[in-house]
């Protein structure tokens, strides 16, 4: 019996369709709780402890119980717009088994009393929005979706949205401001997407994966499942390896599986001959942690006490042959390129840590602008209406600080190229700085 | 008018460079007698409209079609969007402008985006960008673009092709990729995503 949830025999030819998905108990969940009372669906979530796939590893359970009461229109959006880069889990488990995402929708809406939902999903998904879209198609004509669903009484209009391509549309609340038609721009919270979210009605959000694994706590009971992985972490996740690995690809991990395990075990390590010099546990928006920290055990709260994040689970893992200042500026460019421009620091800090890291490579720099560049990204964090420009600011902090003699080295040898003295030799500020040029 | 002087890499707001023509009236709401729209678009873009609660939400799916018809979002594209939609065409354009799928300017037509993020450019992207470029030449047909993370780091590196996910790619690869496209036919079919089965040993079938 493989120990697999969402999983389970996923490459089994026809998931995709209705036939095969009843086959193998499909929408059973969906019929047990529409039996259940919507309170007792939201207890058994609540005692799953699942928490979302997300990113924010926010309990849904909790988020489910924010709603408010009451006759109001409310509505339930499924984030599929996964552009985290180094995340494709939802892609995956979209394209070879979405009717399970599409229980998952109808459990939720049932829970959180939502007779509206969407799916934002990103447009450069095109094959997995035309699967999802097939899927719909066949739910609603079986009776899974539309009005009064199996007799119950609960009724649920569902639309696939497809996006357009931007990073900025993950964020909850620009992807509201997007489905809304407008551009994709963060809203100042409160009021929060619970109270005040799309057509400012009570909104539930939840990543595509934290919905699939509705139906599978419903058929198994939120207790029981809440027994799988450990005490804070609980279940499964599917995590995505990427970069220089052997074997990269989507594993399904019980959380709290030692990261070596994934790393080595699962996706086979870096290439022959190569060591692992530092991960991204959780996209590439999660400080990097270095090889000595790949014994700590994958879940939330170990990732987060060794001053990362699980994030979106997206392992990325970058090996000795790359130098750091590559990784640095590869992921600054990506965050310059996305921010909205709403808020000043993220436009801002974005932009100037691609100016100050193309000057080290250039061999303009001094080890002071390595002060300077960590000291934007201390003034981002926190300082914005969303997150993108903290999504930045830390992993770029964390690299400075881990490997800044890697930095330096590189300052020195870009110098030396450039017919420039040695910068260890400077006192006072960097010329460029001293001629007003930043 | 002259363009407004902008330090070197200023502002990288699109559309922030070109200065507007402060005497202009501003666009209002294309008036449908005098706005002739392709019944096909017309019906693709009402059919978007009555999928939501509110209609205003139906610009992305409507801009898509647009596009599709005039190969990008035309000042002609948006006049006709916003005819449909009842909204002007600067609120469109400021729609249009946000996304990266939505193309301002024209473009070939046929789209290849290589991912060049971080998991894809650990594994050579950036070089194959470049083979990819080099190989569409100055073909007008071609839009070769480097993309941010596809989402499909496990076949990095990787390019979407009119929206199909081809990879992992070598530069070995790029002439018949090239050439599928030019020819008509499914790219790479071996390298397609759709065919790779989950890399988890367990999931299995």
């Amino acid at each position: 019996m493989s120990s697999k949830l969402l999983f389970d025999r996923i490459d089994e030819p026809g998931l995709s369709t209705l036939a095969v998905y009843e086959r193998r108990g499909g929408y059973s969940a969906l019929r047990k709780a529409l039996a259940m009372a919507p309170e007792d669906v939201l207890s058994e979530l609540e005692a799953s402890g699942l928490r979302g796939r997300g990113g924010a590893g926010f309990q849904m359970g909790k988020k489910v119980s924010f709603l408010p009461k009451g006759s109001m229109e409310k509505y339930l959006v499924c984030n599929a717009d996964e552009s985290e880069p180094g995340t494709f889990k939802d892609r995956e488990l979209m394209q070879k088994s979405p009717h399970m995402l599409l229980e998952g929708i109808v459990i939720g809406s049932y829970a959180a009393g939502a007779n509206c939902s969407f799916i934002y999903i990103r447009g450069e998904y095109v094959l997995q929005a035309d699967v999802l879209d097939a899927a719909l198609a066949e739910a609603r004509a079986a009776g899974y979706l539309g009005e009064d669903i199996l007799g119950s009484g609960h009724s649920l209009s569902l639309t696939v949205h497809r996006g357009a391509g931007a990073y900025i549309c993950g964020e909850e609340t620009g992807l509201l401001d997007s489905l809304e038609g407008k551009r994709g721009n963060p809203r100042l919270k409160p009021p929060f997407p619970a109270n005040q979210g799309l057509y400012q009605g009570p909104t539930l959000i939840n990543n595509v994966e934290t919905l699939c694994t509705v139906p599978t706590i419903l058929r198994m009971g939120g207790s029981q499942y809440a027994k799988l992985g450990v005490e804070t972490s609980t279940g499964t996740k599917i995590v995505s390896v990427s970069g220089q690995v052997r074997r990269p690809g989507n594993y399904e991990i019980t959380l709290g599986t030692p990261s070596r395990e994934i790393v080595y075990g699962l996706a086979g390590g870096p290439p022959e001959g190569r060591e692992v010099k530092c991960w991204f546990p959780g996209g590439s928006s999660s400080p990097v942690l270095r090889a000595d920290d790949l014994d700590l055990p994958y879940d939330f709260d170990s990732i987060a006490k060794a001053g990362s994040m699980l994030g979106s689970g997206a392992i990325i893992v970058v090996d000795d042959s790359t130098p750091i200042l590559d990784v640095a500026l590869k992921v600054a460019k990506f965050y310059r390129h996305e921010s909205c421009g709403k808020c000043t620091p993220c436009r801002e800090g974005t932009n100037w840590t691609v100016k100050m890291l193309e000057r080290i490579d250039s061999g303009e720099a001094t080890p002071m602008d390595l002060d300077i560049m960590a000291s934007v990204q201390e003034h981002i964090i926190g300082n914005c209406l969303c997150v993108l420009g903290d999504a930045m600011a830390m992993p770029i902090g964390s690299m400075i600080a881990k490997f800044r003699p890697e930095f330096e080295a590189h300052i020195e040898a870009a110098r030396a190229r450039n017919g420039l003295g040695a910068a260890g030799a400077l006192a006072g500020p960097a010329p460029a700085l001293a001629q007003g040029a930043l | 008018m002259s363009a407004i002087p902008r330090l070197d890499g200023g502002s990288r707001a699109p559309g922030f460079d070109r200065a507007a023509d402060l005497q202009k009236e501003p666009a209002e709401v294309p008036d449908p007698a005098t706005t002739p729209v392709p019944a096909e678009l017309r019906s693709a873009i009402e059919q978007a409209m009555e999928r939501y609660p509110d209609p205003r939400s139906a610009t992305i799916p409507a801009l898509h079609a647009a596009q599709e018809l005039h190969g990008w979002c035309s000042p002609e594209a948006i006049e006709q969007v916003a005819c449909v939609m009842r909204l002007t065409p600067a609120y469109l354009e400021s729609v249009a402008s946000f996304y990266d799928m939505l193309e301002t300017a024209p473009v070939g037509r046929h789209s290849v985006y290589v991912c060049t993020n971080i998991s894809c450019s650990l594994r050579g992207a950036d070089e194959l960008f470049e083979a990819v470029r080099a190989a569409a030449g100055e073909d007008p047909d071609f839009n070769v673009r480097s993309f941010e993370c596809l989402g499909a780091c496990d076949i990095a590196p990787m390019a979407s092709v009119d929206g199909v996910y081809v990879g992992p790619l070598g530069a070995e690869d790029v002439p018949q990729l090239i050439e599928d496209v030019r020819a008509g036919r499914p790219v790479l079919p071996e390298k397609q995503l759709v065919r790779r089965a989950c890399a988890d040993p367990e999931a299995g079938a």
